[in-house]
């Protein structure tokens, strides 16, 4: 009974912990590895203007959750000018208003942007497009010339790829002949396009961005189309029917309209600049994560002061450091000074280094334990000889930091980190052993605390390990169930195998002799 | 042949040894409470408890509980000029301090187990350690116990060196299940403690005949400061002693416990001490494993009602628990 419940309460701890470290893994891009880094676009548009005299006010289309991508930040730039964003009819704008600008003015729009999706999400249907009117012969040439194409696709897209080639073709299609001119502007090619399509009844629309490149400067829009498939909208290249957006291209607004519109301008000029920054692959996650609304980033470390996570950093490892002196004691069956005293010794080895920690923690404790031993000449009492130590570490400490400064050294500054409390408790524990059972069992002792601080601290600073539990600190469940599991564990121990070896001979000598083979 | 390779753990458990872990998590955890710890931990309650039950124990001299006391010292042992220092909650032996006489009056000076001196002060700087916790669980306060040092019997005489032989008996429900003798070497320096190189040596359940040694986990047949052997010394008394092994069971209420025994000179087998996490080295000692005696008892328990006198359990012991062949 005990033994399903222990084992229901670590699976159940298991698999919250891997599922929710899994979903923030997938669906949030919180990178596994720590040396991971994100590819996100800085797209800058500089709105250049000539202003006239009296009062400015410009309307300026901004990203809206464009397909492919995530906006991650963005920003203003536009000294003197008053700003405000407002959003309409599914389309985010900026309002710049000034009452006297003189001359020349530049206004600056940045943003970020990481592509987060490879799929374009579906939307609603809008609904059959109402048929432009048209005046005969015009509409029967239309029709006839949508029969013809409808006979030659079988969906949607198809359709609109076949109706974009005809429109683009060098020439074209009699029927169409009529509703082109010869030097026909490529965003006049949509419209035909768009109306072409609203006579077979098929939602479509324009939309207009920008190719990214790295340092890409002076970039002009293009304009594309969509058509809606009943389920999502689907690009359409207005220019070839290629279906889908080119993979660095990112939509900016929809509709047949100018991006900006502005009162009291008399020129504007729109141009696009774009780089390609590699951003920590945590910190998109989290800004992306932050825009999703995601409950479960309100609780994360990353939100919580600097200083604060440098902590957690530290302490969400001690708790990997107890599993791990779970195993080697329950397990492997070293023996150790203190339960948890290897754990706080790696944690200082973290700044001294291993071998430079091991050198100073064997040279403290060596030195403590000589002047222990003087110290028991004086026969203090018990609290005050503990006391006594302390400051003696100490005291060693701070020489052993000022010898080192002296010859270069720097490993021995980080010696002020060790735990000297701890330190003063190992060199009390050390003797008692040393004196009431050897030598021989004080010095196995304390090699076996320093190599499980060792192993400990080897695991601890793996920089693997540190981003894993810092970035999802939910495996600290999975450390639990382990711990839980093992915590059952009543089979052997690697060391006691060798020391009930006396049991290979001894066994066989008490065994009854075999009876005689009567053959 | 060189090599001492390890045991597999498979013919381990064949054998019914009992590993830590097994021995934690199956045995102690199982069958003795928490609560009941206190009985056997603090060795000033456990002697009370064993005098209750009207079991023999080293006679207690005094108590000290506080540093102010240390001083009454030589008041307190009077005319005894042998005795026991020991910390109530010491745990594995540490802390004990064996005074074999008086060097001198003036200053006062003693004499300790290993032949040393120590001085009266020493003597009041050890205790007020064990007072403030130096040798007791956790650090915790403790008291300090003055008491008869036992004048072990000339049994063990040969096959010791200094210090005190005892003989150490696991009880599993109220069964003694496995014995042995713990004997003292210059190693061990002169304490009965087998992680210090003393040796251990099974004994017969039935006969109380001491088998074969070990030491450090290896056999020995001859002790190694004496030289003499070590196997075929009957323990006398052997029937009362697993009577009182087993009497111990009832009054801690601990299902899994070792009872540590001495014989003195003149008062014979005298409770020393008991244990609530005895040690596995007996299975060593007695090169067998203790799963296959213990299932024998709970096997034999299915079919009783538990009132069993001490004297029948142990006489029930003494029958079925013989070294078991496999």
């Amino acid at each position: 009974m005990r033994r399903f419940h222990l084992l229901f309460v670590v699976l159940l701890l298991t698999l919250v912990g891997l599922s929710v470290a899994y979903y923030k893994h997938s669906s949030l891009g919180f990178p596994l590895t720590p040396d991971r880094e994100t590819e996100t676009w800085t797209v800058e548009a500089q709105i250049a203007m000539d202003t006239g005299a009296g009062p400015v006010s410009v309307r300026f289309a901004l990203p809206t959750a464009p397909p492919h991508y995530s906006v991650l930040d963005e920003s203003f730039v536009s000294r003197g000018w008053g700003l405000t964003t407002q959003s309409t009819d599914r389309q985010q704008e900026a309002v710049w208003t000034k009452r006297n600008p003189e001359g020349d003015q530049t206004l600056y729009y940045q943003a970020t942007v990481y592509r987060d999706q490879e799929e374009i999400e579906s939307s609603p249907y809008p609904g059959p497009a109402d048929p432009p009117k048209l005046e005969e012969p015009l509409k029967s040439a239309a029709e006839a010339f949508i029969e013809e194409i409808r006979a030659e696709s079988a969906d949607i897209q198809t359709f609109a790829t076949l109706l974009v080639k005809e429109v683009n073709a060098a020439r074209p299609h009699e029927n169409i002949a009529a509703f082109l001119k010869p030097d026909a502007t490529e965003a006049e090619r949509t419209r035909l396009a768009i109306r072409l399509l609203a006579i077979a009844r098929i939602p479509a629309r324009m939309s207009h961005g920008v190719t990214l490149k790295d340092e890409g400067r002076n970039l002009r829009s293009t304009t594309w189309l969509e058509v809606h498939n009943s389920r999502r909208w689907v690009p359409i290249d207005p220019r070839t029917g290629k279906v889908g957006y080119p993979r660095n291209f990112l939509v900016w607004w929809y509709g047949d309209r100018p991006p900006i519109e502005a009162s009291g301008l008399d020129e504007s000029e729109l141009t696009f600049a774009t780089t390609r920054t590699l951003r920590d692959a945590v910190e998109t996650a989290q800004l992306l994560s932050t825009i999703a609304q995601s409950r479960l980033i309100d609780f994360s470390l990353l939100e919580l002061p600097i200083d604060v996570q440098n902590t957690y950093r530290v302490l969400l490892l001690v708790p990997l450091g107890a599993l791990i002196i779970v195993l080697l004691r329950n397990i492997i069956g070293i023996r150790t000074f203190g339960t948890f005293m290897p754990v706080l010794i790696a944690l200082s080895f973290r700044e001294t280094e291993l071998v430079g920690g091991v050198v100073m923690f064997t040279l403290i404790v060596a030195l403590g334990l000589a002047i222990r031993f003087y110290l028991e000449h004086l026969k203090l009492l018990l609290v005050p000889r503990l006391a006594a130590v302390v400051i003696v570490v100490i005291l060693l400490m701070a020489l052993i930091s000022i010898v080192s400064h002296q010859l270069g050294l720097q490993v021995g500054l980080s010696v002020g980190l060790f735990p000297m409390v701890i330190l003063a408790m190992t060199i009390e524990r050390v003797s008692i052993v040393w004196e009431e059972h050897g030598p021989a069992d004080a010095l196995t002792q304390g090699a076996g605390s320093l190599a499980v601080a060792a192993l400990a601290y080897l695991v601890m600073v793996n920089t693997y390990v540190t981003h894993l539990f810092f970035v999802f600190p939910e495996l600290l469940l999975v450390v639990l169930a382990l711990t839980l599991l093992l915590g059952r564990y009543t089979g052997y121990r690697l060391t006691e195998l060798f020391r009930f070896r006396a049991f290979k001979t001894l066994a066989h000598a008490k065994r009854p002799p075999a009876p005689e083979d009567s053959r | 042949m060189a090599i001492n390779w390890p045991i597999s753990p498979r013919r381990l458990r064949e054998l019914g040894v009992l590993g830590m872990n097994q021995r934690n998590g199956e045995f102690i955890a199982e069958m003795n409470s928490r609560r009941y710890y206190p009985l056997v931990d603090d060795k000033l309650l456990s002697k009370e408890l064993a005098e209750e039950a009207g079991l023999t124990v080293p006679q207690l001299y005094g108590v000290i509980r506080t540093t102010h006391e240390i001083k009454g010292l030589s008041t307190l042992v009077g005319q005894h000029e042998e005795f026991v220092i020991k910390p109530a909650n010491g745990a594995g032996g540490d802390g004990i301090l064996v005074i074999e006489g008086k060097q001198s009056d003036k200053p006062l000076v003693y004499r300790r187990s290993s032949g040393r001196p120590i001085d009266i002060d020493s003597i009041g700087l050890h205790i007020s350690n064990i007072l403030a916790g130096a040798y007791s669980l956790g650090g915790r306060p403790d008291v300090a116990l003055i008491e008869y040092r036992v004048k072990f019997s000339p049994l063990f005489a040969k096959i010791s060196f200094q210090g005190v032989p005892d003989i150490r008996t696991v009880v599993y429900r109220g069964h003694p299940v496995m014995a042995m003798v713990r004997l003292p070497t210059s190693q061990s320096d002169g304490k009965a403690n087998l992680h210090q190189g003393a040796i251990g040596a099974g004994v017969d359940m039935a006969s109380g005949r001491t088998l074969g040694g070990v030491a450090h986990n290896a056999h020995v047949t001859h002790h190694p400061d004496t030289h003499e052997p070590i196997s075929n010394i009957a323990i006398p008394e052997w029937q009362s002693l697993l009577e009182m092994a087993a009497k111990c069971s009832d009054i801690t209420g601990l299902g899994y416990i070792g009872v540590d025994v001495v014989l003195d000179r003149d008062l014979g087998p005298l409770i020393l001490e008991l244990n609530a996490r005895p040690g596995l080295s007996i299975q060593v000692a007695n090169g067998e494993g203790l799963r296959h005696r213990i299932d024998r008892v709970d096997r034999h328990l299915a079919h009783l009602d538990g009132h069993e006198t001490a004297a029948e359990r142990a006489a029930w012991s003494r029958e079925n628990l013989a070294p078991m062949n496999l």
